[in-house]
This record gives structure tokens, sequence and C-alpha cells, in this order.
């Protein structure tokens, strides 16, 4: 990072010379090409396309910027490109491959209308308030493309946390400082005692954004009044629910906001030292907040004396090793000491005795990231957002049978219906929505008849689910719920971490029986049992996840017993899912003997000359379904 | 020093209790399979469990690691604990059938069926044998490794260990390696022989234990034989057990 004379930052004016900076690198005077460079992009080939955008740009001498961002959350359109002309709107191309890439360079000015998806005319820092316009005089919309103002994906959300995701470049200091950054923390150091801070934070009402949605003002009250020295501040970023990835996002889109909450909160409960305990699996979330941590030591805004206040922070990466469960606090803890990764009773509580035998407090990223903003706009305007219990917006990964897979950012107490049909643009392919899994492994089914519940933790805890750190996964009516028990039972049982009987030996046995049921070889009694035994999990386990890893079992069993019943009394799968209880046919009036089955068929099952019915022979069908998926003309059925 | 009150009865401990203490203190039995005075408390096994009242929650917690705080109210057989117990035990009974110790407590709690498949597998892993190598043996050559299905005791990298002794403190006190007694029928799952040992059963009270542990009384023709759940009323008054 340059040092441009002005560092250590000091005071609000050192602030501005480099939000000014900032600000020449978020809209320079020639247009800048942004292709989105998270996991999600690079997944989907932009470091390709930005490959590609370099050389055309290097190639032709264009005066251009080429610029990194992070995922601004559609992931179903990735690799993202966007060009942003001075005076005119950004334009968001989708899908992008390295050459379309070319060809959209190469054509520019002229924006392509054709392959774009939307248009940012311009945007809302919600951490000031102040909506930005990025045009010069009239908004001239493109032919045909829409507004992101007017995409239902867009248009519902509320960008608190995900404020900066998708329009700076993660790796730039001056970025996110001329986007109001580390404003929030000068107001906290210099104008507020750490008491006051403490306050706003508890009239704001934020709970918890890791799942288990405790108070974080009383949790930071705790911390600060708990003796003891030194206190040390958590980030919890071990995220690992399957097909969850909202804190990656954050990590990786905009890491400053994380290390200013923490620095702030730090203050605040009389921290020395903060550990971010981000897993393993995201080495680009780990670089980018290495490198965030750099930038702010180098600029003084982490060690001794922050902006001339006396307070010192010191802030460090932990990578986690993988295990599940380190993301519950105690074993998280005790993982960060370098001992096995096992939860320990609670009390005492982390807030009182946590890391090293000191008072410590365990935030989940999205609350962090929260924090600047509260700090800066005042508690009684972010509990002005959401539902009487639940303040504030939350971030969620929507994912499984959706149109629009994606990272949205709501209002607490948006419906499901809203999420999945208006934000989500429903189930593809015409089909019935059967239910939503929220919460992650531990959390539970929602059927689609209960969709207009509002989304905030305590109508998802009484609907039988919790609201976890933020996954959706949308089911559609080719789901069967007994499958999807078997293989949330099948994650616990693996990451377990194994030290109570209960848990270790309840997953295994409750697999064991829902495994049992899938195969048709269930009974009666096994419905009672498994209520039993889950009971019994729940009730008698140490932590978090013993408590609730019953829940993938109960919920279903609660709105979809009918099914488990299908299972045992008739040997039948409705969904058509379980392998043991479905056989594959040829239906011979369709069959036009094209042959793609035969060779699909990795258990030579299938016989039959080309242009001549084919049939399967059951005794050698494996059941992967592989002829289902390659028929063109729909000939296979399944039964 | 904290006062809290167990069963009804208030008692007063030093700081730092755990809950099992107090109740050991209180002639108070709670079966227990990972505890052993002079090792460190552990809390895995779970059968300790007692319902604790904290404010307006109530919750199941681990008497051996649940530390005694001021105006806990605490019951150590109440139907929720005497339930998750006896489920509990079911569970153990299927996957450790060879343990005599195990059987006792199944017998003891009537547990009358075990609806699990059988595993044989020794190890209920209570990790007693791994703190008595660390803790009393000051070896530390056994220790866990994995997790949830892969979790076992074992020496680091699962060669021989040069720290390790021999002493054989860790099999002294393994709760399950034991030959099986020969009840009336070994070769099942459930062994329940000495729940032929008939006593006769004088009182029994709600979310109290009965004070002649063990007594298989109330299995075999008390109230709380699973076919005719009869109420007793108590004849004899006990002031300081707690009755609903």
């Amino acid at each position: 990072m340059p040092n441009h004379g002005a560092y250590p930052l000091r005071s609000l004016e050192d602030l501005q010379a480099v939000a000014e900076l900032g600000r020449q690198r978020i809209s320079p005077a020639q247009p800048k090409i942004m292709i989105g460079m998270a996991t999600c992009g690079q997944a989907a080939g932009a470091t390709e396309v930005l490959e590609a955008v370099r050389e055309v740009v290097a190639q032709d001498k264009l005066p251009y910027v080429v610029s990194e961002t992070g995922c601004i959350g559609w992931c179903s359109q990735e690799p993202l490109l966007d060009i942003c002309i001075p005076g005119r709107p950004r334009v968001t191309y989708g899908r992008v491959t390295p050459a379309r890439a070319r060809q959209i360079i190469r054509a520019l000015p002229e924006p392509k209308p054709q392959w774009a998806l939307a248009t940012m005319p311009g945007d809302e820092n919600t951490l000031t308030g102040y909506y930005t316009s990025y045009l010069a005089g009239e908004d001239t919309p493109l032919r045909g493309v829409k507004s992101y103002r007017d995409l239902p994906l867009f248009k519902r959300q509320l960008r608190i946390v995900m404020r900066n995701c998708g329009l700076i470049d993660p790796a730039s200091f001056e970025e996110y400082i001329a986007r109001g950054g580390y404003t929030a923390l000068w107001q906290a150091l210099r104008t507020q005692t750490p008491q006051q801070v403490v306050d706003g934070v508890t009239k704001s009402g934020i709970r918890g954004r890791g799942g288990a949605g405790f108070p974080t003002g009383r949790k930071w009250q705790t911390v600060r009044e708990a003796p003891g020295s030194p206190k040390y501040v958590i980030c919890n970023a071990d995220e690992g629910d399957p097909g969850a990835y909202m804190d990656r996002g954050v990590l990786e889109g905009d890491p400053h906001s994380v290390l200013e909450g923490m620095t702030i909160g730090a203050y605040a409960m009389g921290a020395s030292e903060g550990i971010i305990y981000v897993r393993e699996e995201y080495p680009l979330a780990v670089a980018r907040m290495k490198d965030a941590i750099r930038q702010s030591e180098v600029a003084g805004l982490l060690g001794a004396n922050i902006f001339g206040s006396g307070f010192g922070f010191t802030v460090r990466v932990v990578t986690g090793a993988g295990a599940f469960v380190c993301g519950e606090e105690t074993a998280l803890i005790r993982s960060i000491e370098g001992k096995v990764g096992e939860p320990q009773q609670r009390p005492p509580y982390p807030a009182v005795r946590g890391l090293n035998g000191k008072p410590t407090c365990i935030n989940n990223v999205e609350t962090w990231a929260n924090v600047p903003v509260i700090i800066a706009r005042g508690g009684e305007w972010f509990a002005s957002i959401g539902t009487p219990g639940s303040k504030g917006t939350k971030v969620f990964s929507l994912v499984g049978n959706i149109e629009n897979t994606a990272l949205i950012e709501v209002p607490m107490g948006t419906t499901l219906a809203e999420i999945v049909y208006e934000i989500g643009g429903g189930i593809p392919g015409n089909r019935e929505c059967k239910a939503i899994q929220t919460g992650g492994p531990s959390g539970g089914c929602i059927p689609a008849s209960k969709f207009n519940l509002p989304v905030d933790y305590d109508s998802l805890t009484a609907a039988g689910s919790i609201m976890g750190s933020g996954g959706m996964i949308v089911m559609d009516d080719h789901t069967c719920m007994v499958d999807i028990a078997k293989y949330f039972l099948g994650f616990l049982e693996d990451e377990s971490c194994g030290k109570c009987f209960s848990c270790r030996e309840g997953t295994q046995r409750l697999k064991e029986i829902v495994q049992r049921i899938s195969e048709g070889h269930g009974v009666d009694e096994d419905l009672v049992l498994l209520e039993e035994l889950s009971w019994m999990v729940r009730e008698v386990s140490l932590c978090g996840l013993g408590q609730t890893a019953a829940n993938p079992v109960l919920s279903t069993l609660r709105y979809f017993r009918e099914e488990y019943l299908e299972h045992i009394h008739h040997q039948r799968c409705p969904a058509k899912v379980c392998r043991q209880l479905i056989t594959f046919a040829i239906d011979p009036v369709t069959c036009n003997g094209c042959g793609a089955c035969v060779q699909v068929c990795s258990g030579k099952a299938i016989l039959g000359e080309k242009n001549k019915l084919h049939t399967i022979e059951q005794a050698h069908c494996t059941k992967c379904g592989a002829c289902m998926d390659i028929c063109k003309f729909d000939a296979v059925t399944v039964n | 020093m904290p006062t809290l009150t167990m069963n009804g009865i208030t008692v007063e401990v030093e700081r730092g209790t755990t809950l099992l203490e107090a109740a050991q203190f209180l002639g108070l039995p709670i079966p227990t399979l990972c505890h052993e005075d002079g090792l460190a408390p552990y809390g895995g096994c779970r059968l300790c469990v007692v319902e604790v009242v904290n404010g307006a929650k109530k919750s199941l917690q681990s008497s051996c690691t649940y530390p005694a705080l001021d105006g806990l109210q605490v019951f150590t057989h109440s139907a929720r604990v005497e339930k998750a117990r006896r489920l509990l035990v079911e569970l153990y009974v299927a996957t450790c059938p060879q343990s005599k110790r195990i059987q006792d407590l199944a017998s003891a709690m009537g547990v009358r069926q075990v609806r699990y498949d059988a595993k044989h597998e020794h190890c209920i892993q209570c990790g007693l044998c791994v703190r008595m190598c660390e803790q009393q043996m000051m070896a530390g050559a056994i220790g866990f490794s994995g997790r949830g299905l892969h979790r076992e005791v074992t020496r680091p990298f699962d060669t021989t260990s040069d720290t390790c002794r021999q002493c054989g403190a860790c099999l002294y006190i393994c709760p399950v390696c034991e030959l099986r007694c020969a009840g009336p029928d070994a070769e099942s799952t459930l062994c329940n022989g000495c729940l032929n040992i008939s006593t006769a059963c004088f009182q029994t009270y709600d979310n109290a234990m009965c004070s002649l542990d063990p007594c298989h009384a109330c299995e075999i023709d008390g109230p709380f034989r699973a076919d005719v759940r009869v109420k007793l009323q108590p004849q004899i008054e006990f002031p300081v057990l707690a009755k609903k």
C-alpha cells in the first residue's frame, strides 16, 4: 500500500485525504472494468475473464482501468463483469466468457445491451445514508436492460453488512475509506466513552448473527464488566454449514468492515487483542483478511494509540482445520489455544472466562460488520429496521432448487414467500416448491404451506427450525424428506466432536434408523424410537451442535410424517429418490432407440440395438439415474 | 459461598464445587460412567445429568461439570431426568452389551427393552483411561483421535508408544473392559438378571429418587411396573423430599 504521507492517520482530516484518493479509484476519469473475483466468481471462471480483459487492454493500449471486486451476490450469473463509464450508469454483464469479455471491451463505449444483465444508475450507502448517482445528466436507460432498482432480486434488499460488497476493490484500503469506512471508528474513539458505545449497540437491539441470537449489547456489557486482563475479541468466521457462504462473501468482499467493527468492539470492552478465526478452506478470505490487517497497521488504525486516543489494539488471523464443531464458541476457543476442538461446559461463559481464562467476546463476521453502521447512524436507526424481537437485516445464501441462486440481505421479518418467490424468482422448471431448509444441518425444514412465516429468530424457532447463520436451501417436489434427513444426519455423525455419548452415538443411531426407513425396512415403532431418541439427544447433549442435531429428523417428522409412513407402509418413495424403493423402466412408446442411455449406463444394464426398443435389466441396474438424465425424449420413467 | 437447593434440600457449598460433588455430599446417588475422584471432570457420558432450574430456564446439565451456583434449584431424579437416563442407558446397552456395569445400570433403572441392533463396540469413549494416563500416571501415552464417527482412543500415530510404561492403569479404570456376568439370558443384548431379586417397596414419590437404590421392586410389582402404573400414596412424610 503506497504511503501517501498521511500515515499514521490521526484525525478526521487525515481520513478525508485518504477518502479522496479512494474516490478517484472508485470512479476514475477513464472507463473502469470491474470483475467479481470472489471465490464464487473464480469458481465460475472469473480468473480467465480477468486475464482476457487485461490482455485486451494491454494489447489494444486502451485507456481503461481494470479492477477486481467482491461478490455482489448474484451467484447464478457468475462470472460478472461490470463497466463503469464516467457520467453513465454502471452496466453488469453475467456469465461472461473470456471471448465475450474481449468483445465487450473492444465494443466500448458501445454498451452491447443485448448481453447486459442490469444497469446501476447509482447506489445508496447505508453507512452514510447518502445516495450517490453515477449519472452526469438524465438517466438514459439501455435498451431493454433493467435497472438494479427494478430487479426483483435487488429491489427488496437492504444492504448493511454487504454495503460495500461488489462495489469496491476489497484489496483497497482507500476505497473502503471513500465509502465512509473508519469514520465510525473515529467517532467511537474520539467522541464516545466505551460505555456509550456499548449502550449504542444495546439500543440497536442487534442479536448475534452466528445463529443462537444472543443480544450482542448484553454480551458486550458482560465482557466490559468482567474482571481480568487482557480481554479478547474474536471474530467467528468458521462457517461450515453446507450451502452457506455469507461470511465468506463479507470477508472476501469487504474485510475492513469486520476489522473496523472489531476495533470498535475492543474499545468498548477494553480488549487489547483480536483474533479472526477463519476456516482453512477459505484461502482467499484468509489472504484478504491478512492483507487488510497489514494495511490497517500501516495506516495506524491497528497498533498503539489509534487516532491519538491512547487506545491500542492488534488483530491476528488463526485458521481452523476444518471441524464444523469449532464454530461453537467454547470449541473455537480451545482450537485457538491449540487444544482439541471440543465444546466445554458453560457456565463459565467465555464472556467471563474465555480464551486463556480471560474475558472474551466472540461474535460472528456479520455481527462485527454491522457495528460500524450502528455507531455511525445510531442504535435507534438500526432498531427501526426489522421486527420487535429481531432488529436489522440478515444475509442469507439462497441455494438449492431456486431460479436466482444468490447472496441476499433483507430486513428481518421478510416472509419466506417473499424470499423464495419474489427475490429468489421461484422454482425452476415449473415445479412445485416443497420446503425450505434454514439454519444449516442443525436447522429444520419448513414446508411451503408455512411460507407466510416472517424470518426472524423467534418465528423460525417456533416453526421447529433455527435462524442459524443464514443458509437457505430451497427444495422442490423432487426432494424426498427422508433422504434429506438422512443427508444431514450423515453430516452430523461425521462432524459431531464425539465427546458426548448422546450426540456421537445418538446421531449414528438416528441415521441408522432413517436409513432403514429409506430402504423400505422401517416399521411403525421406528417413528416412536426416532422421536424418543431425538428428544434424548436434544436434552442431554452439552453443546449447541448436539442440542440441535435432531432438528432435521424432528422437523421433517413434524411436517412430512406421511412421507415417512409411505416409506414404511408401502415401501414407496413419493419423490422417487430413495434408491432401494425405485425402479427405472423405458417407455416402449416414447423410446426411439437412439442408444444414448446404453452408452452412459455404468452397470451395462440397458439392452437393445440401435433404433430398436431398449430395456433395462433390473438385476444389473445400479439406479444411478444416468439414463434418465441423458434421455432427450423422456422415455426413461421411474416408479 | 453459593447456596442452592437439591431435591428441596438447601445446601451451602464451597465456591468451585460441582453439582455432582454437592449431591454426593448430600448422599444423593447419581449414576455416572466417566467420573472418578482424582481425575478432572469430563462430562462425556451424560449419565449424571440433573435438571437445573436457573432463573426461568430449566435444562438438563451434566452434574459433574456444572458449577454449583448461588440460587440454583436442582432435581437429581425428576421424571425428565429419569426418562433421559433410561433412554441413554438403553443406548449404552446397545453399544456395549458385555459390560456388567452398564447391564447393572439398566437393571437398576428399569430398562426393559433395547430397540437398537447390538454393536458390541467395547469402548464407550468415557475418556477415563486417557485422563488416568495423563493426570495420575503422568504419562499421557494415549489420547483421542478423530471426531464423530471416527473418534477413538489410540496412541500417537497408532504406533507403539515410548511413553507408555504398560502400567495397566487404563485397563484398571475402564468401566467396560470386563467379563459379562452370567445372568439368566447371557446371550441377549439386555441381561436384566438382577431384576429377579425382589425387595419390598415402601414409598414412591414423584420427581424424587427411591431411597433404596438399587431397588428393583418397583419394576416387578411396584407402581412403576410398565403395565400397571398405579400411584401409591406415601404413608410416611419425609419433609426433606420435594413432592410435586
